[in-house]
């Protein structure tokens, strides 16, 4: 009678050990899916790389909006960019063309626009100083000399003054 | 709980197979690599390198001729004030256009390691601070350094005048008169040199430097043809983008294998050296430390300004492109504490060839290159792009492998 118990306590013990190691050991192969969030957010950004690819470098924060067209920070104005090079791949100096309108959708004319950036989970800003040359008419501006030299989650900042000033931070998201 | 034998064999069966799948997840297959990981092995193969770029500032940079030419000053020992030094005295075609110094000597000794010239075509920044702007641009800079051709532009263009008159006039058109014209005459550090040069016309002046671009634009078109080779990675690349798993394994060991796994992930390496040349040809700063007797060196923060007000850069009136084509120089970025002691990254390609390593010669060998980035020190000034990456020995040793696949 207790032989019996003790022989099904043990094979119970060994089997949930076993359970528990597996999901251990096979945490490589399925990824953190499973993990707590809270587990996952201390997760250092160095930790051992796994076959999973969001851990080849340095992930983006999840949710990370990469739209190209939306309202800036205080929605004074709404702005899309669209690159000359598409898609943006890395070294390659390039151009976009931003538009800005009103929330309302008013192009906005002559505006004065300032452009900031770089990697925030790298702690370094672009390696040009891209510019806004030109005006081209009909809310839109040229903006010459960005050059992205590295993969990974960028920041490309505008700084715009007109009837107004407000400020927009695009994400993008470079391969390579 | 009637059979507990039964319900023993069910949990035994089901433990086997919980550590047949553990194992099946574990066994090593160093050879599968995930979309992602393909797409980013494919960006660094050889076959993912563009055509030659065009050099707008260079009107001769695909003159065949020019390039013949341009070869032969490459090799001449006369355009140097002993008679001694050409480019290729320190860019030795036989060490991949290097020398193997910690710092290149030409008649005297330079505070920079020599650099390799492959593939520098495709850079928009020349030497390690990216002081010049272009090929010819550079190749003029040494010529009139004190330390290492250590002559000056009117004894370049009397040089010519002499001895290359015929092969010029059919490439430029016909040389200035040069009578009366100083024998040593240049904005260079010596004394009497710079008083000559002083002392000339500007029309005297402009004659010479347009023939001393010139040679710089006909060393150049040599230059450019120098490319960098097919390396044994290239054809694993290859292999791995066509998924064969039997070449792959032909081409790599497992140790090769797992060390391009790690420079393409927890080593950081792609962040600078990307691309099939395998360097960004930009500015970074690593952490490495002052050469011991030499001047502070700032890196980029000296030589972003050095550019902008070069004689011989893109917007200069010796270039040939228009200040649309100088993209690079007009949007360059000049200040901030991200230049301060920030460097070029070489082309990686034939890297384990190349010791000693970093812009002064200051490692001797590529593990201990390895242990500096693995490591992580503080920057002696500015602010370092490294973060300790805490790789075994193992793991270093198996980047170092990775390393020797690209040579050439």
């Amino acid at each position: 009678m207790s032989k019996k118990i003790v022989t099904i306590l043990v094979t119970a013990a060994v089997t949930a050990t076993l359970l528990i190691v597996l999901f251990i050991f096979l945490m490589p192969t399925y990824g953190p899916r499973f993990l707590h969030p809270l587990m996952a957010d201390s997760m250092p950004q160095s930790m051992p790389a796994g076959r999973a690819e969001h851990m080849m470098n340095a992930a983006p924060p999840a949710g990370l909006d990469t739209a190209a067209n939306r309202l800036t920070d205080n929605e004074q104005f709404r702005v899309s960019f669209s690159s000359d090079l598409d898609p943006v791949v890395i070294n390659q100096m390039h151009s976009w063309t931003l538009h800005v309108e009103t929330a309302a959708g008013q192009p906005v004319e002559n505006a004065e626009i300032l452009v900031d950036g770089g990697m925030p989970q790298h702690g370094h800003g672009l390696p040009t100083q891209p510019q806004v040359t030109e005006y081209l008419g009909e809310g839109n501006y040229r903006v010459e000399g960005l050059r992205f030299q590295m993969g990974g989650w960028w920041e490309v900042k505008f700084d715009i003054t007109a009837d107004g000033h407000d400020t927009i931070t695009f994400n993008l998201v470079l391969g390579g | 709980m009637s059979h507990p034998r039964q319900l023993f064999i069910i949990l035994a069966l089901l433990g086997i197979i919980g550590l047949a799948a553990a194992a099946y997840a574990w066994w090593p297959r160093p050879n599968d690599w995930t979309a992602a990981e393909r797409a980013t092995l494919q960006t660094l193969g050889l076959d993912s390198l563009p055509p030659l770029p065009a050099d707008p500032s260079n009107r001769y940079a695909n003159d065949a001729q020019a390039a013949a030419w341009g070869e032969k000053l490459f090799f001449d020992t006369r355009f140097s004030v002993n008679g001694q030094v050409a480019c290729g005295t320190c860019h030795l075609p036989q060490l991949g256009f290097q020398d193997g110094l910690p710092l290149g000597k030409g008649v005297g000794q330079t505070g920079r390691r020599t650099m390799p010239i492959a593939g520098t075509a495709y850079s928009p920044w020349l030497f390690w601070d990216g002081r010049k702007d272009s090929q010819w641009a550079q190749a003029l800079g040494p010529l009139e350094s004190a330390v290492e051709h250590g002559s000056s532009r009117t004894q370049y263009a009397h040089l010519i005048a002499t001895a290359y008159r015929d092969e010029y006039e059919a490439i430029f058109g016909p040389l200035p008169d040069l009578t009366g014209l100083p024998a040593a005459a240049g904005p260079v550090d010596n004394p009497s040199a710079r008083a000559a040069w002083e002392g000339m016309s500007a029309a005297g002046q402009e004659a010479v430097n347009q023939i001393f671009v010139n040679i710089g634009k006909a060393i150049a078109a040599y230059e450019r043809t120098l490319l960098p080779q097919p390396t044994r990675f290239d054809a694993y690349v290859q292999a791995a983008v066509a998924g064969d798993t039997a070449v792959m394994r032909d081409l790599f060991t497992a140790d090769e294998v797992a060390g391009l796994r790690l420079f393409i992930g927890q080593a950081n390496c792609i962040r600078c050296h990307n691309g099939p040349l395998l360097t960004d040809n930009d500015f970074h700063n690593t952490a490495v430390s002052q050469a011991p007797g030499l001047p502070e060196d700032l890196g980029r923060a000296a030589g972003a300004p050095q550019v902008l007000a070069d004689e011989f850069n893109c917007l200069s009136a010796y270039s040939d492109a228009t200040s649309e084509q100088c993209a690079e120089l007009r949007f360059i970025l000049a200040e901030g504490e991200q230049l301060i002691r920030a460097f070029k990254p070489p082309s990686l390609r034939g890297v384990a060839q190349r010791p000693p390593y970093m812009h002064a010669g200051q490692i001797a060998t590529l593990e201990d290159v390895l242990i500096h980035y693995n490591t992580a020190p503080t920057a002696p000034a500015g602010h370092s792009e490294l973060e300790p990456l805490n790789l075994s020995p193992a793991e270093l040793e198996q980047l170092l492998a990775f390393l020797q696949t690209l040579n050439e």
